[in-house]
């Protein structure tokens, strides 16, 4: 499968690197010609403000939306699933906004109170998932539509709407690809 | 469970920087246009390093309320200068929850002979270095991120070129030397052998790679990117120009779209004056920052 990954700032490369152990091919998204042919979309972990930026400042974000329409995939990691959200408590920074969720950004606090932690993803099976959250956000609320695919403790982690999906921690940054190889089920209709 | 303050937190928040400007910023309202510009984090300090040159004296970490000040105002990374060596600076520094912390050679060193033992510590550390055994050494010593000393405060790209060329070139000789070679070039570089290994494995640094010192241009930017950095810290280059928020919106233009000469010569369009250089031939050996560090 041909899958982008939205390479304008922060962890493209470790996404880039999970895909192709996956078996895909990757193509690192700067401009909107390079959104053509590609069949899921990554949008990485990063500062959610510069990648929200950068996306409208150079013409990404509409063509982005309008194959989000037309039935792209997308999974937003951390600042990705920020981009991803409808509602960011306390800022209207520029977001891409198809999942009807609120998140709350830095929710956990500062960088000292950054964790791992092996979670429960009942969807991946039996086996704890190793997450690594780095100033993390938070999903408050979720709509009808959200399908809630992980907790950790109240506090929604993963979520899923549709073709889009939502998790507030980095499955990039360790060697598990578990999520990744759910995401491209759900791209190519399997899920 | 949760582990905090873990090898792989404090890399991973260098990472998520990555493809970014980090921006000196010594007020809230400066740290606010650095946020707004696309700064994925930026330095609280109390003096940027071009007005530190001129002040002389002993520079040391900034006021904790100037840098609680600038943590209040945006949402993005904070970090923050210690002095080399001076491990209460960076206790004083962990104790106010910086995100960041940079073990610089621009404040005055506080120990001639050892750097701080960054193990010690849940927040992240930044350490400059100008060829890899430095680098490793630092990273050795715990620092989760590297950056090029390059010479603060001067405006001039010249020595952040030297240093990230010699990174780099070192890294590529490694990668080339038979395995028996290794404990010899570690020796040579005066870096930890396990460390050397693995760099000639990967053929990269363990960690990040960041260009500062003397960043001036959205060109100086992508030049460093194009030479292998990950990413760029920006001193006195943004906010000693004419126009700071024109100008560091188009060096995160220049970091992000550094392959692209289209857009660099877009951005680099009516930016107005840059920031004054200085020549780094006519630095006296005092002047230089960058042999600060051992």
């Amino acid at each position: 499968m041909k899958v982008g990954v939205l390479a304008v700032q922060g962890a493209f490369r470790e996404h880039a690197r999970a895909l192709e152990h996956c078996g895909c091919t990757v193509l690192e998204v700067r401009r909107a010609r390079d959104l053509e042919g590609i069949e899921a979309l990554v949008l990485p972990g990063g500062e959610s403000t510069t990648i929200g930026k950068l996306i409208f400042d150079f013409g990404l974000a509409k063509p982005i939306l309008k194959q989000v329409e037309a039935g792209l995939a997308v999974f937003g990691t951390c600042a990705g699933a920020v981009l991803l959200a409808r509602d960011i408590a306390g800022t209207d920074q520029p977001r891409l906004g198809r999942m009807d969720i609120r998140v709350q950004r830095n929710a956990y606090g500062r960088q000292l109170e950054s964790f791992e932690t092996n979670l429960d993803v009942p969807l991946l099976g039996a086996e704890p998932f190793p997450a690594v959250f780095i100033r993390a956000p938070l999903i408050e609320a979720a709509g009808p539509d959200v399908e809630v695919l992980a907790r950790y403790g109240e506090g929604i982690v993963l979520a899923r709407q549709g073709r889009l999906l939502a998790a507030t921690f980095h499955p990039e940054l360790t060697p598990d690809l578990r999520l990744h190889r759910y995401f491209l089920k759900v791209a190519a209709g399997l899920h | 469970m949760e582990a905090k303050g873990t090898w792989r937190l404090k890399k991973g928040l260098a990472e998520m920087s990555k493809g970014g400007v980090i921006m000196d910023v010594t007020t809230p309202e400066q740290a606010k246009i650095a946020e707004a510009a696309g700064a994925c984090a930026v330095m609280a300090l109390e003096r940027v390093p071009a007005d530190i040159r001129a002040a002389g004296g002993v520079a040391r970490m900034a006021d904790p309320d100037v840098i609680l000040r600038i943590m209040d105002a945006v949402t993005i990374p904070v970090m923050a200068k210690v002095r080399i060596g001076h491990f209460v600076e960076a206790q004083i520094l962990e104790a106010l929850g910086v995100d960041y912390i940079d073990e610089s050679e621009v404040l005055t060193p506080a120990d001639e002979s050892h750097h701080i033992d960054k193990q010690q510590f849940r927040v992240p550390f930044v350490c400059g270095a100008r060829d890899l055994g430095e680098a490793l050494r630092r990273i050795g010593e715990g620092a989760a991120m590297i950056r090029t000393k390059g010479e603060a405060g001067t405006g001039n790209i010249v020595e952040a070129v030297r240093h990230m060329r010699t990174v780099q070139g070192e890294i590529r000789w490694l990668q080339n030397l038979p395995p028996e070679e290794l404990m010899a070039a570690a020796k040579k570089l005066g870096a930890p052998y396990e460390l050397g290994k693995e760099v000639a494995a990967a053929g990269r640094l363990p960690v990040v790679n960041f260009a500062a010192g003397g960043v001036a241009t959205p060109a100086d930017a992508a030049l460093m990117m194009q030479l292998g950095a990950d990413g760029v810290f920006v001193g006195s280059g943004i906010f000693k120009s004419s126009d700071p928020a024109a100008r560091a919106r188009a060096v995160v233009a220049a970091v992000a779209y550094y392959r692209d000469p289209q857009v660099l010569a877009e951005v680099s369009r009516g930016l107005g004056e840059a920031m004054r250089g200085l020549e780094f031939a006519a630095l006296t050996p005092e002047e230089r920052l960058a042999g600060r560090g051992w």
